[in-house]
């Protein structure tokens, strides 16, 4: 009798031992995931709190008119963002305006009118151009498509906006090739693929009653997509051209190739330009003196702050959807 | 009567179809016009000596060896650094954290970072590292292309983690493991092909990345696998040929780029039949 209770008596010490050690484990194993997803928000803080170190020597210097000022002089140690920030917003918005209805119309063809064997195939054709790394954007700008614009298209558009007024101004200039414009195009070109790949997704969403009961009425194939589809995936849409935008506004190496670099602001979208990520790529390695380097991190620190609102915005957006989409299923 | 109005909404349905056929003809024929112009300038400037020379000074002839193999070094180290600490925090999102509080701000903060325009991680890190040390090194590179990478990772872990069904944590607790042992023997082991998508794509994605590097790994013209100086990579020698107004450097440029190009690509391929085969 006594035997067993002992050996029993063991086995629960050692169930116990088992069980603590166990436990111990699972501690430590949870305590590190926690800290390795500690460390992405200690990296979001570091980026933040190291670029405001970096910029108080340009932050105390300048205060606010570093926002509205244009001059940009290593020279005089004069610096102004208001170039940088102007060229990133409007190349940012001409390639939205570009990209936006391409996007959705891409997404109405994989969706409506391709024929479903190839449906895949030319979906997966256009995520590619996500997938081509920006440097190979930049440096295909810059001897194929800048060289083919300015002996070709612009020296006519040019011409043909001459007489008109305003665009007059806005295509103005001799044609460089180079410029605001072709930043634009070739940055509409690298975010198309995201608007088109989340605009298809809701477009999938959308329940088939609705589309069908539409076409019962006799809607044609475009007043389905206008009137049902799109106003029902309107959320969805407008999140995945947000996340558009917050690529385009920090889009670094495609624009620093063909933009020019130039500190001006000009009504022409033919002329020179600079954008933050450009200045920034530019001028960097190469700017002396700590008062120049931490302008051009005071710029980093603005170009952080606007993608993040429009990332966040587009991530509220998204994550509503996704909630939604949830709940239907 | 109404003979007007349907010949309108037919107008009208045609016009916008045959638009949006247009736009995707807009977006493929780029894809085709850029795809053909790197493979024709990319091709003829490709040669044995690509691997086996360094680059060289303007006007001499030279090939992208030291190039290639900074680009090797530091996105390895950063694979090896990002790989796990990635992994771990998507398991926290989708094992642990799932609906706590701080899960949902880690989400946040990394979808953030997973957009986030990646020059402000090349100044994070150079504020962080290269001040700190005094000089452009490949550490600073490597450290650069680690956080680019660990975000990736994380959203791609936690969402194939998460496609992982309840059942089999379910029935591997039920046997009496603890939840440690259930996530790295069970969930991990299903998850396998997914997470390893996620670090392709992540490879993929910082092989062409040159932005984070320009200030922090620099480049190097001569064959160096130092790390503790500056460091020679593809995408930094093919910015710097690129811009310069030498013929043979802008032949190595492109050959660079068609390199870059076919490496993140078929990575990319790669990754997505691997997503699909774990799909069927």
């Amino acid at each position: 009798m006594n035997d067993i209770a002992l050996t029993e008596n063991l086995v629960a010490a050692g169930r116990a031992h088992v069980v603590r050690r166990f436990g111990m484990k699972d501690a430590r194993f949870h305590g590190l995931t926690a800290a390795a997803a500690l460390l992405v928000i200690a990296i979001f803080g570091g980026v933040i709190v190291s670029l405001i170190i970096g910029a108080l020597p340009a932050i105390r210097q300048f205060g606010f008119s570093f926002l509205y000022s244009e001059a940009w002089n290593p020279v005089t140690e004069k610096f102004g963002a208001l170039a940088s920030i102007y060229g990133t917003l409007i190349t940012s918005a001409l390639a939205m305006i570009i990209a936006v209805p391409v996007g959705i119309g891409i997404a109405i063809f994989l969706t409506e009118i391709c024929p479903r064997p190839l449906r895949r195939p030319i979906g997966i054709a256009i995520e590619l151009l996500a997938g081509i790394p920006s440097i190979i954007y930049g440096i295909w700008g810059l001897f194929v498509f800048a060289p083919a614009f300015q002996t070709t298209l612009q020296p006519w558009l040019i011409r043909l906006a001459s007489d008109i007024p305003f665009l007059r101004n806005v295509l103005a200039g001799p044609p460089y090739g180079i410029g605001i414009f072709t930043a634009s195009l070739i940055l509409s070109i690298m975010i198309l693929p995201f608007i088109s790949a989340v605009t298809r997704d809701v477009f999938e969403t959308v329940p088939p009653m609705l589309k069908e009961a539409a076409y019962g009425l006799g809607c044609t194939t475009w007043e389905v997509m206008w009137r049902v589809v799109l106003p029902f995936a309107r959320s969805g849409v407008v999140g995945g051209a947000m996340l558009a935008l917050g690529r385009a506004l920090g889009e670094t190496m495609a624009v620093t190739f063909v933009i020019g670099n130039a500190h001006h602001i000009q009504s022409s979208i033919f002329a020179p330009g600079t954008t933050i990520s450009a200045t920034i790529a530019n001028e960097f390695s190469e700017a002396v003196g700590d008062l120049y380097i931490s302008s051009l991190i005071e710029m980093g620190l603005i170009l952080f702050f606007i993608t993040f609102v429009v990332l966040a915005a587009a991530q509220l957006m998204l994550r509503a959807l996704e909630r939604r989409a949830g709940g239907l299923s | 009567m109404n003979r007007r109005l349907y010949a309108k909404r037919k107008g009208f349905n045609a016009l916008f179809l045959t638009l949006s056929v247009l736009a995707a003809v807009f977006g493929l024929v780029w894809l085709a016009l850029i795809l053909g112009e790197l493979c024709y300038n990319g091709f003829s400037s490709l040669s044995v000596r690509l691997f086996t020379e360094m680059t060289p000074t303007s006007g001499a002839e030279g090939g992208l060896l030291n190039a290639i193999v900074g680009s090797l070094m530091m996105s390895a180290i950063a694979v090896a650094a990002g790989t796990p600490l990635g992994l771990m925090a998507g398991t926290y999102l989708a094992e642990y954290g799932r609906h706590t509080r701080l899960a949902f701000l880690v989400r946040f903060v990394n979808d953030i970072l997973l957009s986030a325009p990646s020059i402000v991680t090349g100044l994070f890190i150079y504020e962080i590292v290269v001040t700190k040390m005094g000089h452009f090194s490949g550490w600073a590179g490597a450290a650069a292309l680690t956080v680019i990478v660990i975000p990736v990772v994380v959203r791609t872990t936690e969402n194939m983690l998460l496609l992982v069904p309840n059942g089999l944590r379910e029935a591997a607790a039920a046997l009496g493991a603890p939840r440690s042992s259930v996530i790295r023997a069970v969930t991990w082991r299903a998850a396998r092909a997914g997470i390893l998508t996620g670090v392709l794509l992540a490879i993929a994605r910082i092989s062409g990345e040159t932005a984070p590097l320009l200030f922090t790994a620099l480049n190097n013209q001569f064959w160096s696998t130092n790390l503790n100086a500056p460091i020679a990579s593809l995408p930094y020698v093919i910015y710097y040929f690129a811009m310069s107004a030498d013929e043979g450097w802008h032949r190595l440029a492109w050959a660079g780029a068609l390199l870059i190009t076919a490496t993140v690509l078929s990575l990319s391929i790669i990754a997505r039949i691997l997503e699909s085969s774990k799909r069927s």
